[in-house]
Formats: C-alpha cells, sequence, structure tokens
C-alpha cells in the first residue's frame, strides 16, 4: 500500500512536469504575444512591458524560472489583467467551475447508478429499454446541442431559471443538467453491465438461498462488486466534466475557470493558461489515483504493487 | 478481396449475418451511406454555393425564395452549408481515426508482442498520456499552428490513440500464445513479419469495433473545438461551427440551430449503432 502511493507519486512528478514543460513551449510558439493582441506598441514601450514580465530574457531562462516559481506555489502575475494573480484569477473561477463539476458529477452518479441497477434488474424488458434509449441519447446528444436547447425551453420561455451570468444556486441548475446528461449516460450504462455480471454469479446466489431480503442482496452485495468499473471511471469522467465545463460556461455565460482558459489561450496569457492546466493536471491525477485506491479497497483481487 | 469458393460459413460470414440481422445496425449503415453520398457529390447538387453571400435573403426561414432548409446571417443556403459541414466533419472523423488507428495498433502490438522491459515502458508511456489534460493541449496546438485544417486532424488522431494502443495490446498479448506465432517463430520469422503478417490481421476484429466507435468520438471532438471558436475557419465550416452560430442566433432563426443539430445526432447514433452492432456480431460472447 504504501509502496503503491510511493510510486504512484513519483510517476505523478515526471507527469505535472511534462505537463508543464509542453505547455509552455506550445503557448510561446504560438504566434503574438499577450501584449500586442488589439493594436500594435512602439518597440521600446515593448521592451519596456517586456522587461516588466521577464520576457526579454532568453525562453530557457524564462522556463527554469517559471519552474521555480511553480515549485514555491508562485504562479506569476496575469499578463492581460493588470493587478491580478495568476492564483487571484483561479480563486475567482475555479468556486464556479468546481460547484457545477461537482453537482454535475453527483447528480450523474446517484441517477446514473440508480437507472443501472433498474435497468439490470428489469433485463430485457420496458423500462431496460428506455434506460438503454436515454443511454444512448445522452453520449450522442452534444452538450453544445443540448444546451442551447434547454435554455431557450426553460429560460427563455418558461423563465424558471436565468438565461445566463452567475446568481444564486438557480442560475447553477441547468448548467450542472447538461453536465450530469452525457455523464448519467455513461454510467447508467456502467451500472447496468457491472450488474447484469454479478447478479449471475455464485455467491448472490448464496446470498439468495441463505433468504436475505432482495434489497440487501442489491445494494450489500451486488452494488458493491459491480460499481468498481464505475470508480475506475473516475479519472477519465472528471475529464469530461472539465472538457463539457468549457462549452456550459460560454453558454450560460458563467464566469469559470474554463472561460479564463480559452479567453486567457487567445489572447496569449500565458501564465493563466499553464495555472489553469497546472491546476486540472493535478487534478486529473489526484483522482485517477484516488480511484485505484478505493477500487483496491473493494476488490480483494486487486493487490496494489 | 473476395477469395474463391469458400465452403461452409467462415467467422466473418458469421459476423456478417449477425450485422445484418441487427436492426439498428441497419439502419444506422443505411443513414451512413446516405449522408456519406450527400457530404461527397451534394455540395455539387444544391443550387446555391455553400459560401454565396446573398443580402436580400438573410435569414430566409426554410422553404423561401428556393432555401429549403433556410439561409444564415450573410443569406447563405443552410442546406449548402450542411452538406459541407457534414463533408468536413465525417471527413475529420476518418482521417483523425485513421491516424489513431495507425499509431495505437504499431504501438500496442509492438509493446504487446515484445513484452518484459519494453512492454512496461511503452504503456507506462501510454499509462501518463492518459491523464493529461488532452482537450488543452489540442486548444493549444490550435492557438500555436493557426486553425489548420490537417493540424485539426492530426491533433484528434493523437489524442484518440491511447485506448487503441491498449485493447491491442491486451489482444496481442493473448494471440502470441497460440500456437501458429510459435510456428512462424520457429520458421525463424523476424518480429516485424510476425508482428504484421500473423499478428495485425487478428487483430482486426476489435480493433474495426473500436475504430467504429472512435469515429463519433472524433467528430465530437471537432465539433467542441469549432464550439468554442477553435475548429475550421469560415467560410469553411463544420457541423460543430454550424451548431456554435445557430446556437447564438437561435432567438432570430431557430432553424440555423435544429437542422445541423438533427444532422449531428443522427450522425453520431448511425455510427454508435453500427459499433454496438459490429461488437455484438464480431464478439458474441460479450451480449
Amino acid at each position: 500500500m504504501f509502496r503503491f502511493l510511493l510510486r504512484r507519486l513519483l510517476v505523478a512528478i515526471p507527469t505535472l512536469f511534462l505537463v508543464i514543460t509542453m505547455a509552455f513551449f506550445m503557448m510561446r510558439a504560438a504566434p503574438g504575444n499577450p501584449f500586442e493582441m488589439s493594436r500594435k506598441l512602439p518597440p521600446d514601450i515593448l521592451a519596456h512591458v517586456e522587461a516588466k514580465f521577464g520576457m526579454n530574457r532568453p525562453l530557457g531562462a524564462q522556463y527554469v524560472g517559471y519552474l521555480a516559481g511553480v515549485a514555491r506555489g508562485d504562479f506569476g502575475p496575469s499578463l492581460k489583467y493588470q493587478d491580478k494573480t495568476v492564483l487571484q484569477i483561479i480563486d475567482e473561477g475555479f468556486p464556479t467551475s468546481l460547484k457545477i463539476g461537482l453537482g454535475a458529477l453527483t447528480l450523474a452518479t446517484v441517477v446514473g447508478i440508480g437507472l443501472g441497477i433498474a435497468a439490470a434488474m428489469r433485463q430485457n424488458r420496458g423500462l431496460d429499454y428506455t434506460v438503454t434509449g436515454v443511454a444512448i441519447l445522452g453520449v450522442c446528444i452534444p452538450a453544445f446541442v443540448l444546451a442551447p436547447l434547454m435554455r431557450q425551453l426553460f429560460a427563455s420561455e418558461l423563465g424558471w431559471v436565468p438565461t445566463g451570468g452567475l446568481n444564486g444556486p438557480i442560475s447553477l441548475v441547468l448548467p450542472i443538467l447538461v453536465l450530469a446528461l452525457p455523464q448519467i449516460a455513461i454510467i447508467s450504462r456502467l451500472t447496468r453491465a457491472g450488474m447484469i455480471e454479478v447478479l449471475h454469479s455464485n455467491y448472490i446466489r448464496t446470498a439468495r438461498a441463505k433468504g436475505l431480503p432482495e434489497h440487501t442482496v442489491i445494494f450489500r452485495h451486488a452494488l458493491r462488486a459491480a460499481i468498481i468499473p464505475l470508480i475506475s471511471y473516475l479519472g477519465p469522467a472528471c475529464a469530461g466534466l472539465i472538457t463539457g465545463s468549457l462549452v456550459v460556461e460560454k453558454i450560460f455565460n458563467l464566469p469559470g475557470l474554463g472561460k479564463s482558459f480559452v479567453l486567457g489561450a487567445l489572447q496569449r496569457d500565458y501564465t493563466v493558461v499553464m495555472g489553469v492546466i497546472i491546476l486540472y493536471a493535478t487534478l486529473i491525477i489526484a483522482l485517477n489515483l484516488v480511484a485505484d485506491l478505493v477500487v483496491a479497497a473493494l476488490d480483494p483481487r486487486v493487490r496494489l504493487s | 478481396m473476395e477469395t474463391a469458393a469458400i465452403k461452409g460459413r467462415s467467422l466473418w460470414d458469421d459476423a456478417r449475418r449477425r450485422l445484418f440481422r441487427n436492426r439498428a445496425a441497419v439502419a444506422g449503415m443505411i443513414l451512413l451511406i446516405v449522408y456519406l453520398v450527400a457530404a461527397i457529390v451534394g455540395p455539387y447538387l444544391t443550387p446555391f454555393a455553400y459560401d454565396a453571400i446573398a443580402k436580400n435573403d438573410v435569414w430566409d426561414p426554410p422553404l423561401i425564395h428556393g432555401h429549403i432548409l433556410g439561409t444564415d446571417a450573410l443569406g447563405r443556403d443552410l442546406l449548402a452549408r450542411i452538406l459541407i459541414g457534414l463533408r468536413v466533419s465525417l471527413s475529420i472523423g476518418v482521417v483523425a481515426t485513421a491516424v489513431s488507428l495507425v499509431i495505437g495498433v504499431a504501438w500496442g502490438a509492438t509493446a504487446g508482442f515484445l513484452g518484459g522491459a519494453t512492454d512496461e515502458v511503452m504503456m507506462r508511456f501510454v499509462d501518463v498520456l492518459y491523464t493529461l489534460p488532452f482537450i488543452f493541449f489540442v486548444i493549444l496546438l490550435m492557438v500555436t499552428f493557426g486553425r489548420n485544417f490537417i493540424l485539426i486532424f492530426v491533433a484528434i488522431g493523437f489524442v484518440e490513440w491511447l485506448t487503441m494502443s491498449r485493447i491491442v495490446r491486451g489482444q496481442t498479448l493473448s494471440l502470441k500464445q497460440k500456437e501458429f506465432v510459435e510456428a512462424a517463430r520457429a520458421a525463424g520469422l523476424s518480429a516485424p513479419a510476425i508482428i504484421g503478417r500473423h499478428l495485425v490481421p487478428n487483430l482486426l476484429g476489435p480493433v474495426i469495433v473500436y475504430a467504429t466507435l472512435t469515429i463519433p468520438a472524433v467528430i465530437l471532438t471537432e465539433s467542441f473545438l469549432s464550439f468554442i471558436g477553435m475548429g475550421v475557419q469560415e467560410p469553411l465550416t463544420s457541423l460543430g461551427t454550424l451548431i456554435s452560430v445557430g446556437a447564438d442566433e437561435m432567438d432570430l432563426a431557430p432553424w440555423l440551430l435544429i437542422f445541423p443539430s438533427i444532422v449531428m445526432v443522427t450522425t453520431l447514433m448511425a455510427f454508435n449503432f453500427i459499433g454496438d452492432g459490429l461488437r455484438d456480431a464480431i464478439d458474441p460472447k460479450d451480449r
């Protein structure tokens, strides 16, 4: 267990290093610079501004300097927003992104597992086909199709929720729903497949034979084994939520981190882009690790080595 | 292709029979053939060019002035634009999948066949790449090299090969225990020859299934990029770009969102049905 953790952490560090390096040099290879996106500056002013942010040094020196800063937890100032550091921008945007991300993940897990169990218990009957059909639709209707339609229906026509912007928890309802739907589809499919396989196994027959009530068999015995593939899906699910949040934040005009990233990439705000990438890469790596640990705890057949 | 006088039923014959008995998969295939033909020849048949701007036809609703599906904010014919968008989206889907196929099969087959330390290093590398937030790097690529058409193919292909390589490696590990590989080895064939001649053809089943499911994933990724403004450039378009524009103008011209969305969703469904059907047909034990 301890050796496993140590090994994974040792892999995580070079992974993050790779992320930072790739992102740094790709960003710098992009044409244009953050100070001249809208208008040309006179050369002496440009030189002055570049010197202020240390960008007159050779690229290698800047890279080493940036790495040293990151190691100290200093992600530098934003190049576009005066008087704001990258950490401040993350601090402003991340809570919103985290709320819709966590909300969607919770909703997707609860509804997805529920639908998956229901479908597995009524295999090849009406409910099962309905769930499978919904799952197919959920995978095939992308967020950027669903989101404008739902905004039109629930915000513009019915007026139940605001059309966009961030004012109170109610404005997060649609974004969470849109973000959760594709995940509900995938999770219900995984749960259904896992449950069907497990329900045919011998220990379930034993549990039933000794007269346990059906809900105990399903929730205590079967589900525990059936959700293992689901937990392994946690890492990819998180990546999917991050991707989805880029779309959802754009459509619903939410001041989240996805928006900062896309804007930063377009405006060549190097430090903001780097900060967001590092944060998300760390999140995904951490979630993958947690998923592996939970799987090992649930499944005695998986030994951590 | 067809070898002469096959007696009895080969595995592939069986698979084909099972596939054609799957109604959803057949419907998907028919729809896809229609879309393919439409994407290839359609743009030549429409009365309007996809980039022809008409000041007097701005936001025409469907069926007005000969525009079957209406026009956009510049008076361009939506049907012509959807056909071009379909062509772009489908070709990105197929080409990027081909890129991922070549890399994934070569990588996975090599790792699985060589085994040992090579396998360990190669698959560890895949594990590391798996944890990268790839979409960010695709976005950065777009920013760095401009929204280049070919780059979109390559970038997405490079993202999608990881799962393919894992599948292929797993299959290779079990295949290389088989007698025919041992026989090839005994006959003195080199490792590349065994991989190319004996392993890859036997990997075909799962690879085809996964490739069919990769195409819609790629189309989705491309549309996603287009949606956040980093896909193909005007006046060229893709389904994602059309949907993005339609979403902005849906109050004024709902058809600009509805028709491209229908084409997009049905395309994705067709691929998914075919992929699921192929999986059931080729690997019936999974049903």
